[in-house]
């Protein structure tokens, strides 16, 4: 296709990307560097017969005037980044000063709101998507061996956790586990304690959140791995019997080789959704013991008195850079495979 | 060829049908237990003294004089203003999706007959866009549009949907024209079309269970989405899945959370109809990108 034809046919969406994808990443990078104004406080004499005071108040005018001015606010260079709710370069020094053994410093560290962010978006990656991977994987073996007329109904069943989104997933088994849901109110019973509860424990809606995230995301990995299932070849299979391989032997010599890149490619996308894990920590209102990291981001953009612009895209940048260096071995493969193409 | 060699156990077997049961219990009990909550009152589904009352709806009787109640529904849709929300996921989804499928089958059909290199490069930037989390390209959007004053109406997050979208569709139709043999272009080509002829008249025509599918994930994540429509909507125009976190929001009324619960299965019901039927197209969907290449 000669490239005059080519720019026609891709301008559209190649602008549309641009626009509304590309510009607001550097929009982000910009506001980065800025912090919103600070309210203009002026000193106001009160005299009545008693005597004078003075008093400090908020000039509203004042400061309401210098926002329509400058909207973006004033430029604060990287000191949005190093701040309290970002990386806390001085706590840190701190804090390493102050605290005698090691662990008290991780855990003053672990106290700082980004960290805390941080470390639970981590946890989720960690723990949800091996187990995606795995359970995606047996679900897919276990329903591939069951008769085809019957397979229809089982998958559309399987696949009801992925079709809806994240909020409404999360409500759903909330409104079970929560202390007053079947769920709940049950475990209640059976240890015996009133007063056991999603929200007492922080351990607990952890756990919670990683469970839903297993169970939202599983039936992608296994739709994946049915379909690539169904392109393994027979005759290995067959000749393995022959040679009296396990059915174990047989799963982990031939089909998972077989399916690997499938593996790596459904890694890459749980990895890359995990990071981004917010909704449900609406959907569980477990704001108060687990934070995430686009979570601190729509915080600060719900903000009630001022849209804290700057510190969401700070937050923003730092979540870019960590998907980044997600991305990177991948990218870096791809790039290795298309010159060796060339 | 199936010669029977692969012969199962009675034990094997059992305990696979014991795995399928029991992961299926999993996957859509919650999905059950809700819409069957949804009938009853506050008191019953979330209840303080006993869960059995969701079953036996004891306070649905007391309140009600039926053991079912659709009150929570046509409150929700009445004076929740449901029917606004749905109303404007009904506009936002069909431009999504056809505007996306417009721009999508357009661009992709231009990187699968493109043999220069910067076609590959444009498909990777594409992924590197599709990593991009939604918030941190709303916290990109909401200062610029607040300043051009298109914050809060349902075309800017229209736009800014399709914009999201694009790069997932690009992947999905891409995979999807590559199957397509280019000697048709090729014939076409030579019969004296167009670059635009060939794609509307020759291509096009082939390419529906490509374009259906597309669709599909495009409305799915159009009729879905809740980062960008909670905070670039207003009030006014939210849709329907802000307008359920509003419902949880404003708990001093006694009656919201039931309207959440039954606009929960108000707004999933429709997705699990469409599922039903597109089950076939949203399985290969899912696994063009994967297995074809």
């Amino acid at each position: 296709m000669p490239n005059k034809t080519f720019f026609w046919f891709f301008l559209p969406t190649g602008l549309a990307m641009i626009l509304f994808i590309g510009l607001p990443i550097i929009s982000t990078g910009i506001q980065s560097f800025y912090a919103q104004h600070d309210q203009i406080v002026k000193e106001v004499k009160k005299c009545d017969p008693f005597g004078c005071t003075v008093s400090i108040v908020v000039d509203n005018e004042e400061t309401s005037k210098i926002r329509e001015a400058k909207p973006l606010g004033k430029f604060n260079g990287f000191g949005t980044y190093t701040d309290r709710n970002h990386l806390a370069v001085d706590e840190i020094k701190k804090f390493w000063n102050e605290t005698d053994s090691f662990g008290a410093f991780i855990d003053q560290v672990t106290n700082l709101p980004f960290y805390k962010a941080l470390i639970f978006t981590l946890t989720y990656c960690l723990f949800v998507t091996p187990n995606v991977l795995l359970l995606g994987f047996i679900i897919a073996l276990s329903l591939n061996a069951v008769a085809r007329k019957i397979r229809g109904p089982l998958i559309f069943g399987t696949i009801l956790p992925m079709i809806v989104t994240p909020l409404v997933g999360s409500l759903v088994l909330f409104w079970m586990i929560d202390s007053q849901g079947i769920i709940g109110a049950n475990i209640q019973n059976l240890m015996n304690d009133p007063y056991l509860s999603l929200k007492s424990s922080k351990t607990l809606t952890w756990i919670t959140i990683i469970i839903y995230g297993i169970w939202h995301h599983s039936p992608f990995a296994f739709v994946v791995f049915y379909a690539a299932l169904q392109t393994v070849p027979q005759e290995p299979v067959e000749a393995a019997i022959i040679d009296g391989a396990s059915r174990f032997q047989r799963i982990k010599h031939i089909v998972l080789p077989h399916i690997y890149p499938v593996v790596t490619f459904v890694a890459l996308i749980s990895l890359m959704d995990n990071f981004r894990v917010f909704e449900p920590i609406i959907g569980f209102s477990a704001e108060g013991s687990a934070q995430s990291l686009s979570w601190l981001i729509y915080d600060n953009l719900v903000n009630e008195e001022v849209i804290l612009f700057g510190s969401a895209a700070a937050t923003s940048i730092m979540t870019i850079v960590g998907i980044a260096i997600l991305l990177a071995p991948v990218l870096i493969r791809t790039w290795k495979e298309f010159r060796i193409a060339r | 060829m199936d010669y029977g060699l692969d012969k199962k156990t009675t034990s094997l077997k059992t305990f696979n049908t014991i795995f399928i049961i029991v992961w299926l219990l999993i996957a859509c009990f919650p999905f059950i237990w809700t819409f069957w909550g949804s009938f009853k009152v506050r008191a019953d589904f979330f209840s303080r003294s006993d869960w059995w009352y969701a079953i036996s709806a004891f306070n649905t009787l007391i309140e009600t004089g039926g053991k079912f109640t659709t009150n929570a529904y046509s409150q929700a849709w009445t004076e929740g203003e449901f029917w606004k929300a749905s109303k404007n996921t009904v506009i936002v989804t069909i431009f999504v999706v056809s505007i996306s499928l417009f721009l999508g089958t357009l661009g992709a059909y231009a990187l699968s007959r493109s043999t220069r290199n910067y076609a590959f490069w444009l498909l990777i930037l594409a992924l590197i866009f599709r990593a991009m989390p939604h918030i941190t390209l709303v916290s990109g959007y909401l200062f610029p549009f607040f300043e051009l004053q298109i914050w809060g109406i349902l075309p800017t997050t229209i736009v800014v949907l399709v914009a999201i979208n694009q790069p997932f569709t690009l992947w999905l139709l891409y995979s999807f024209f590559k199957t397509v043999p280019r000697e048709l272009d090729e014939s076409a080509l030579i019969d004296g079309c167009s670059y635009f002829q060939t794609f509307r008249h020759i291509i096009m025509p082939v390419m529906w269970p490509g374009v259906i599918t597309a669709g599909l994930f495009s409305l799915m994540l159009a009729y879905n989405d809740f980062t960008v429509t909670a905070l670039l909507l207003n009030q006014e125009n939210h849709t329907m899945v802000p307008k359920i976190q509003s419902y949880l929001g404003t708990n001093q009324h006694e009656g919201n959370l039931m309207w959440a619960v039954s606009s929960v299965v108000s707004a999933t019901a429709p997705l699990f109809i469409l599922v039903m039927f597109f089950q076939r197209q949203i399985i290969s969907g899912l696994t063009a990108g994967a297995i074809k290449g």
